[in-house]
């Protein structure tokens, strides 16, 4: 091995290594970085957008209100418990949620799109109409005049500090306070309202107790400031009290776009386009020995260079990977054989116009780098055209994944025919196997054909 | 030395008779856009037992869905297809189905809002069209030092049309038959083989380009005839080792990204056939001034070609 030819085959031997250190396992974490990231249809979870109305603000008031939305979504996913969930605003009225990786997709849609609002309510009287309608009866909201205004009693009056206790005898309660213009709301209430029930309602439905029975105490005493909720599970009262400290969505949101995989789908698409790609690589290394021989060969083992280059890239940047992506990765395998094939076939002119393995090998790079050049620069072209769609479109995420997955794939590809199949070629052709033309163009030793 | 472009005449026959056909396809079937581009709820389910596709759209026309699409995926379970479902009808649809059929489970679902659809439509579209501009000027820069640069572009671009046409039409049968759908997975596999046929097309005119410096012939025909063959093992094999890959996707990872696997085959097929036999040949008849006379007389270019 001379001495020009030592220096690029260490550093390709350190990169591959290192590579390898950086990729394997690929679930796990090395030097630091994480394991593969993977996307929501990879690890399972759910990717919503909602639309927000602003038809019933007040004008110049949106941004605020989007905001708010966006903060009080963040504090509701996190009751959930969700590892790093993506809560954004999208272009003006638009509020996009990603969760990954969790079991409870429906529980976690509902919370999200939760109202959050306890109301209260009466008893009707005859010829009232109801608002809701129970076991116990027929309801209608409760309310009370506040400076000159008919004002409904709900958790709207709530200050945002509820908690969840034991009272004396063991009862799971909810405790909350009234805020100023709910303290005076309740003390009217109670006043009129002394030894009746107090129904309470959560959206449509009655919030129901532990034993499936809608809670509505009867009101014993005139109470201003604060009390408590009696007779649900812990686990419901704990949510609730989250959700109410939470707040409420100040705007209406619509859902406009919903992507929804279960973690048992995500992980089966794991394991097929793992299977897809050592498949593909498997026929190509086949492919490329029986048909170039022993450069075939070479560029075999700068084709694993590639592969492991390429997911130690995607692992560590991180590249997030979703099915398309990978199909972008397992399509420029086979895109990435195609430098290789570009300067074997100009080395086989060559070696048949008579020159020297070594000659032959320098012009079949040098002359077949500008076809190499050109035609790669259409790839990133599409690249960057694909990543611009995925980038204005909802569903951005396999777009975007196929756009980077296939141009890093293809600058990788690049390096590793240019570079690292060159210095296999430079080295081989030094030692004894050259004097054999025949490994090299697949004609019979006749090196002049 | 083999005769390729002699042949054009048959090549340009056999191009525009696949075209034609790709053309009254799209013609008699259509299209059918996917609910990305058009809006409308996809849920994938799996049952615990083993359920008849027909029981199952009964079932749906039930519960009120007669217009549901249901498709089966091959392991026991079925994708249907409706009009946009809220969270709540989606719920009942599930437990409809779960009274019927026993255990339901959901493995993914997708919804997509008019709005929504409408704007990923419109943007494929542009993505598209920049994507044929782009391709075309870089053509055109990349052969400036050529006369008639322009040339080597919207040459191109006609076999990236032939390209583009083939899937479509083939498409349109698929929708036809199988009922298959455009969605944005195959918008993506369009604009992949776009670039990945024009890397084929740039291979063969770089040497055609290479070939006119060296001077290997004052006659434009056999330059471009030398620069086919030459190239021509590399544009087989090339196309070859994605094609391998290709088919492992088809065949591995099935289904989800079908739409994306066939499109990547066809265009790969059509790409390889057009940037050998289309897109020089047309530099030729440009060169030699035949546009007009290549359907009329036929007979000449064909004996004249072969002049080495």
């Amino acid at each position: 091995m001379t001495r020009r030819n030592r220096i690029p085959f260490i550093i390709i031997i350190n990169i591959f290594a290192l590579a390898i250190l950086v990729v394997v396992p690929l679930d796990k974490g090395v030097l630091g970085k994480k394991g593969m990231r993977l996307g929501l249809d990879l690890q399972g979870g759910t990717h919503l957008v909602y639309r927000a109305d602003f038809s019933s603000l007040e004008p110049g008031t949106e941004a605020e209100a989007l905001d708010g939305a966006i903060a009080v979504i963040e504090k509701r996913v996190n009751v959930l418990g969700v590892t790093e969930p993506v809560i954004q605003q999208l272009g003006e009225d638009r509020i996009v949620v990603e969760l990954a990786g969790i079991s409870e997709i429906e529980k976690a849609k509902n919370i999200i799109g939760q109202t959050a609002l306890l109301e209260f309510g009466e008893l009707t009287e005859e010829g009232e109409e109801a608002k809701w309608v129970d076991e116990l009866g027929e309801w209608k909201p409760t309310t009370a005049e506040i400076n000159g205004e008919e004002l409904e009693l709900s958790s709207r009056y709530f200050k945002e500090n509820t908690y969840v206790s034991q009272d004396n005898f063991g009862q799971v309660v909810l405790a909350f306070e009234w805020n100023e213009i709910g303290s005076q709301m309740f003390e009217d209430i109670t006043t009129r309202l002394l030894n009746q029930q107090l129904g309470i309602f959560l959206g449509d439905e009655p919030l129901r107790g532990d034993d499936g029975i809608p809670i509505a105490p009867v009101i014993q005493s005139v109470i201003s400031d604060k009390g408590i909720i009696e007779g649900l599970s812990l686990g419901e009262a704990t949510e609730l009290s989250k959700l109410l400290n939470a707040g409420r969505i100040p705007v209406p949101l619509t859902p406009i776009y919903e992507q929804t995989v279960s973690p048992i789908l995500g992980s089966d698409f794991v394991d097929m386009s793992l299977r897809a790609g050592i498949i593909g690589l498997i026929m190509i290394l086949i492919f490329m020995m029986v048909y170039y021989r022993l450069p075939g060969a070479l560029a075999s083992a700068a084709l694993l260079f590639y592969a492991f280059s390429v997911l130690a890239i995607f692992k560590a940047v991180p590249v997030t990977l979703t099915l398309a992506g990978i199909g972008g990765f397992v399509l420029s395998i086979g895109m990435a054989v195609d430098a290789n094939i570009l300067i074997f076939e100009r080395m086989k002119e060559e070696l048949r116009l008579g020159r020297t393995l070594g000659a032959a090998i320098e012009s079949g790079f040098k002359r077949a780098w500008p076809a190499i050049r050109d035609s790669n620069i259409t790839t990133f072209i599409v690249c960057a055209i694909l990543y611009w769609l995925g980038s204005s479109i909802i569903a951005s995420a396999p777009v975007m994944g196929f756009a980077a997955t296939l141009a890093i794939g293809v600058a990788v590809s690049m390096f590793s025919a240019v570079i690292v199949t060159r210095t296999f070629l430079r080295i081989l052709a030094g030692s004894r196997l050259a004097q054999k033309t025949s490994l090299f163009s697949g004609y019979s030793g006749r090196g002049n054909d | 030395m083999t005769d390729i472009v002699g042949k054009r005449f048959w090549f340009f026959v056999a191009a525009g008779a696949l075209i034609l056909f790709c053309i009254i396809s799209l013609g008699r079937f259509g299209l059918k856009p996917g609910i990305e581009l058009s809006s409308g709820s996809l849920l994938t389910v799996n049952f615990e037992q083993t359920v008849n596709e027909a029981d199952l759209k009964q079932e749906l026309a039930n519960l009120g869905y007669s217009g549901a699409i249901v498709q089966a995926t091959g392991e026991g379970g079925f994708l249907i297809r409706t009009s946009e479902l809220t969270s709540q009808a989606k719920t009942e649809l599930e437990s409809g189905l779960a009274s019927r059929f026993g255990l339901v489970t959901e493995a993914e679902f997708y919804s997509v809002s008019p709005m929504v659809a409408s704007e990923t439509a419109r943007n494929a579209g542009i993505a598209i069209g920049i994507a044929s501009i782009g391709i075309l000027l870089y053509v055109t820069w990349a052969f400036r030092k050529m006369p008639h640069p322009f040339r080597y572009g919207t040459c191109a671009i006609i076999a990236l049309g032939h390209d583009a046409l083939v899937a479509l039409g083939t498409f349109s049968i698929l929708g036809g038959v199988l009922g298959w759908e455009i969605n944005l997975m195959f918008i993506t596999g369009i604009l992949a083989v776009l670039g990945y046929s024009i890397n084929n097309t740039v291979v063969v005119f770089d040497r055609i380009r290479e070939n006119l410096i060296l001077g290997i012939s004052g006659d434009f025909e056999t330059v471009v005839n030398r620069s086919l063959v030459e190239t021509l093992s590399r544009s087989l094999n090339t196309s070859l080792t994605t094609l391998l890959v290709v088919l492992a996707l088809l065949f591995f990872i099935g289904t989800t990204i079908q739409n994306f696997a066939v499109v990547l085959l066809i265009g790969i097929i059509a790409g390889t056939f057009s940037s050998i036999c289309i897109a020089p040949n047309l530099l030729i008849v440009w060169e030699r001034g035949e546009w007009g006379r290549i359907f009329k007389r036929t007979s000449k270019p064909a004996i004249k070609a072969n002049t080495q």
